[in-house]
């Protein structure tokens, strides 16, 4: 069995949730990331999302793309993510990667060439938020013919045709986007958010994981009580930008979104 | 996507709404706009008969008007209460804000704050119209990060608000919506030869950032095997230095990838980072081109071309000079090729040069250039 889908399995057979940072590559530091990921582990997190910088990140807020637009600066590319995910594994580091970028640069590297880098260099899913699953074909095929996930999102927005073909095809679990709208820090939760993940949850038993807008402990506890995974992107990196000690931020608060989670459980 | 695709296929097969949109081309935009003669360009070229399709001559100054009348009557029959749009030059957002005042719909516009600077007379005209103007100032802060911009707006508002795409780019089903509701150039320019001339041209010149006025004379033409058809691109300060918007020009950097979920010929780097681009007219400073240019192209039905800054500029004056007509800086690359290619055809041949903007909004920019205070 596949190593996301077993991380989610043991954390509920243990009635927990999986909490899944986000870290963009590159940022603040070209060489950050293998400062920042070796310590998420420890502080609670069970999987982490590697974000790959790119010049038009659309489904991103203004943090990420700024984050994004200062990791090019340094020298972040898509080859590079690949060998720091390398690098990281032969470190030891075990969690679970989820690698996040957009098609134009995965396409400019070779779809063939990707999947065979990305899973010789230990990722486990991958998450393309400018392909829908009808233009994903080509990369779909590559990436399941060799283990490697391919995760698909979801949106508040989304019917019921949609809700199907999305949960059948994403593997690992399935991402839902708590709002309508880009990823970036909100005030507060959409209150449809309970009502879509029970729509969701009624047509599959893959786990459902949250993301987009999840800024604060008390939100990840409240998400933490209907979903089996918490995704917090920008409000850790506004937290790694400020701090620093990136690394050490990081591991602050992803251990306080963990125990607020667990509180609530 | 979904939703919008299925409501435009409806609406084109609903006789009241093909209807009523060209009503309002015909009473409120003022359509069809002319085929002029250019007698005065044609004999200091001694070569092809040169006529322009005056689209300068449309309601807000440019084909950008219909479109924008065809996307927000759609809108409204879908419901929707709120507008936003992406602009470069600005000439798709005034029409976009037009529509929008006329219609009774909220409208919001994002532009890159590069744009809003070289462009400002038309940031008044949209705030005179009752639009928003909202400054895009991330990355190279023109019209691929309005794009962007106008694109989270709509998926974060998508419940009550259509976005009023400008250009045949972008995911379907745009890039056809957009070619539909501008073909009436080419649909009238065919008319219009005809009546005039009595036979179908031998070439038609349209400039081309994303491509929707090339697109829009263009296809009526398409089974027309011997009108050649000729898109010019932004050369911007010339292809060796890099500065330019002309996606076919150079392979190294314009190749296929995937912008603003269409695919199509991109500028990039060798990462796939979408790259910066420049040209004198904003609304052809823009990364990708339409689709269906790429495959026209890649099939061998049209020819790109392109022409610099200053080319642009010279044209500019000599056709206000011939024909008492300011292009727009975006129309001028069309009739810079024009300049070049007339004289090489026989003063039996026709060609259509597309001015598809007057050049009212540039006149801030034209001054810097030439050094003139105003």
């Amino acid at each position: 069995m596949k190593t996301i889908a077993t991380t989610f399995k043991r954390l509920k057979l243990n009635g927990r949730q999986a909490l899944i940072p986000y870290v963009t590559m590159g940022y603040p530091a070209l060489e950050s990331a293998l400062d920042i990921v070796p310590v998420l582990a420890a502080a609670g997190a069970n999987l982490v999302e590697l974000g790959v910088p790119f010049s038009d990140p659309l489904a991103d807020g203004a943090t990420i793309q700024a984050a994004a637009q200062r990791a090019l600066a340094n020298g972040m590319s898509l080859a590079l993510c690949l060998e720091q995910a390398a690098m990281l594994r032969a470190r030891g580091v075990t969690l679970p990667f989820v690698g996040m970028g957009y098609y134009n640069p995965i396409l400019q590297f070779g779809l063939e060439r990707f999947v065979a880098q990305a899973v010789a260099s230990g990722i486990d899913g991958i998450i393309v938020p400018d392909l829908p699953p009808e233009e994903a074909g080509a990369l779909y095929a590559l990436a399941t013919a060799r283990g490697l996930d391919i995760i698909f999102l979801l949106a508040p927005t989304s019917d019921a045709t949609r809700i199907q073909t999305v949960t059948a095809l994403s593997g690992g679990f399935v991402y839902l986007v708590s709002l309508v709208g880009v990823t970036g820090v909100r005030d507060s939760l959409s209150p449809d958010l309970k009502d879509f993940v029970a729509r969701v949850r009624a047509v599959t038993e893959k786990p459902l994981a949250v993301g987009f807008g999840i800024a604060t402990p008390e939100q990840a506890a409240q998400v933490a009580q209907f979903a089996d995974g918490v995704i917090v992107g920008s409000a850790l990196v506004k937290e790694i930008g400020a701090a620093a000690n990136p690394a050490g931020a990081a591991r602050a608060f992803v251990a306080a979104l963990r125990a607020a989670m667990d509180g609530a459980a | 996507m979904r939703e919008l695709e299925a409501a435009y296929i409806a609406a084109m097969a609903d006789a009241d709404f093909t209807r009523e949109l060209e009503h309002l081309l015909h009473e409120y935009a003022g359509r069809p706009t002319p085929l002029t003669f250019a007698a005065r360009l044609t004999e200091a070229l001694g070569g092809a008969q040169i006529y322009l399709k005056r689209e300068d001559l449309a309601h807000t100054g440019a084909h950008k008007i219909n479109n924008a009348l065809g996307q927000a009557l759609l809108a409204k029959r879908m419901g929707k209460r709120r507008i936003v749009a992406e602009t470069g030059a600005g000439q798709h957002g005034v029409a976009t804000a037009t529509v929008c005042a006329l219609l009774g719909l909220e409208c919001v516009v994002y532009m890159g704050t590069v744009d809003i600077e070289r462009q400002k007379l038309n940031v008044l005209r949209m705030n005179l119209l009752g639009a928003e103007v909202r400054g895009v100032d991330a990355g190279s802060r023109t019209l691929k990060d309005a794009i962007n911009e106008a694109i989270r707006d709509w998926v974060t508002n998508v419940r009550d608000t259509h976005y009023l795409l400008g250009s045949a780019l972008g995911p379907h089903p745009y890039p056809r919506m957009v070619r539909d509701f501008q073909s009436v150039i080419g649909v009238e320019a065919r008319e219009q030869i005809l009546a005039a001339a009595g036979r179908l041209p031998d070439v038609l010149v349209a400039c081309v950032g994303g491509g929707s006025n090339a697109i829009g004379l263009f296809h009526p033409f398409l089974q027309d095997a011997d009108v050649a058809l000729i898109g010019v691109e932004a050369g911007g300060a010339g292809i060796a230095s890099g500065r330019h918007a002309a996606r076919f020009a150079d392979p190294a950097v314009g190749r296929v990838g995937v912008l603003h979920g269409a695919q199509t010929y991109v500028l990039q780097d060798a990462d796939g980072q979408i790259a910066l681009t420049h040209s004198v007219s904003a609304g052809l400073d823009y990364a990708a081109v339409g689709p269906e240019h790429a495959w026209m192209r890649d099939v061998g039905r049209a020819e790109y071309v392109y022409a610099t800054d200053r080319e642009a500029l010279d044209a500019l004056q000599t056709l206000s000079r011939l024909e008492g007509i300011i292009p727009a800086l975006e129309s001028a690359h069309a009739i810079a090729e024009a300049i070049k290619r007339a004289p090489t055809m026989s003063p039996e041949q026709i060609m259509i040069v597309n001015v598809s903007g007057r050049g009212d909004k540039d006149m801030h920019t034209v001054a810097q250039v030439l050094g003139v205070e105003v």
